[in-house]
């Protein structure tokens, strides 16, 4: 059952007037992470949105010590300071509960520069959680094409559309075989909740994708970001998943659309909300091209229902 | 004084207004409708800056962006977007 939203606790970790854009996922779903997580957490922060939302010195919009890091580094920083910490409470130094340590990282971070040392410390498996916001290209610095940009969408270095699928990044992280793995997104907050909660009492590695409609990388208008975040998912084009110890288990309303019970919507409703698909859309071969955007949905929902009959 | 000092070190404390009045941003300004409002706290999930009361929603305007997820999200229409004068 999922947590509903009244049930969802009254911590604040985001602080209000942080320099965050109006409406911004990243923000909405850290608050709610916030929630899961409590005050005793250490956060990193790799170049992204993020530390620019962060305010100007000396004040600080988020309610956690933060450490800025370089942006290939978000998985070996946070398993230096796992070790410090565990090696701090060996010697006697740290008393009580050791704090949660989790990175707040961009697709940019995940995806493309981070992925190295994110690739190796899910390898050693060390005690951390990685989030990953994903709004699917570079925003902050202008909209440029990243790893988890979809087929067709307008960057500032794709300026006719992108010509390659995104990658499923939640799917690399479970074949690290590390203990958990989940995808979420804003619009669903309880169902966020409950997988933070869960990430948090699991020790070693966990990876926490969570997509992130950027209004001004995806076009729209700033006040239907939870809308959009709806919409990817109910057509298919993001899905909702946790695995435990390799154990792929879908959530709602992902799990209608694998099991048959609900068809996905058609992309062309979510693909037309969105200004990034529109020159996509004014071209000779826009019907091919859309149709390859559902094409790749297809497989992806295809792929994922039967990955997950696998549970050796 | 103090806070002075505190610049001087490359270190950041958490206070509210990290970004400055972050009101000023607005365009759009969130109107309650008490007598719609069925206290759902969708509005206050929902929320990126945190500035909604969970029990009375009442909304901070100091910081309010303006953004209007509020007003989307309202499943009785109780919240309305107006113009900021």
């Amino acid at each position: 059952m999922t947590t509903s939203i009244k049930q969802l606790p009254d911590t604040e970790q985001v602080l209000s007037g942080n320099g965050a854009c109006g409406g911004c996922p990243a923000t909405m779903a850290l608050r709610i992470v916030g929630k899961a997580l409590g005050p005793n957490a250490i956060m990193l922060l790799t170049p992204s949105c993020s530390v620019a939302s962060m305010g100007m010195t000396p004040k600080l919009g988020y309610n956690w010590p933060g450490i800025n890091i370089t942006f290939a580094t978000a998985g070996s920083s946070a398993s230096g300071i796992t070790h410090a910490l565990e090696i701090m409470k060996e010697k006697g130094r740290l008393e009580g509960e050791l704090p949660t340590v989790f990175s707040w990282v961009g697709d940019g971070g995940t995806y493309d520069i981070g992925f190295q040392a994110l690739s190796a410390a899910a390898e050693r498996n060390d005690n951390i959680i990685h989030f990953c916001y994903n709004n699917e290209a570079y925003s902050n610095t202008g909209v440029q094409r990243s790893g988890a940009t979809p087929r067709g969408s307008f960057t500032t270095t794709t300026p006719t559309g992108k010509r390659q699928p995104k990658k499923n990044m939640a799917l690399l992280m479970l074949e690290h075989n590390i203990p958990y793995v989940a995808t979420a997104t804003v619009a669903y907050p309880g169902d966020l909740y409950d997988k933070v909660v869960k990430a948090k009492n699991i020790p070693g590695m966990k990876y926490i994708e969570i997509l992130a409609p950027c209004y001004l990388g995806w076009q729209f208008d700033m006040s239907d970001t939870v809308q959009m975040s709806r919409a990817a998912v109910r057509s298919g084009a993001w899905l909702l998943w946790e695995a435990e110890n390799g154990k792929i288990t879908f959530n709602n309303p992902t799990s209608l659309i694998i099991n048959g019970k609900k068809a996905a919507e058609p992309v062309d409703e979510y693909v037309k909300k969105q200004g990034r698909f529109n020159r996509l859309l004014k071209g000779a071969d826009s019907a091919e091209r859309i149709a390859e955007i559902q094409g790749d949905i297809d497989r992806e929902i295809a792929f994922m229902r039967e990955r997950a009959k696998i549970t050796i | 004084m103090k806070s002075l000092t505190k610049a001087y070190r490359p270190i950041s404390w958490p206070m509210l207004g990290a970004g400055g009045d972050t009101g000023s941003w607005r365009v759009h300004r969130p109107v309650v409708d008490v007598q719609k409002c069925t206290k759902c706290q969708f509005c206050w999930a929902y929320c990126p800056e945190a500035v909604i009361d969970r029990h009375e929603i009442i909304i901070d305007y100091r910081y309010c962006k303006g953004c209007g997820v509020c007003a989307v999200e309202c499943p009785t229409g109780a919240i309305s977007m107006e113009k900021e004068e």
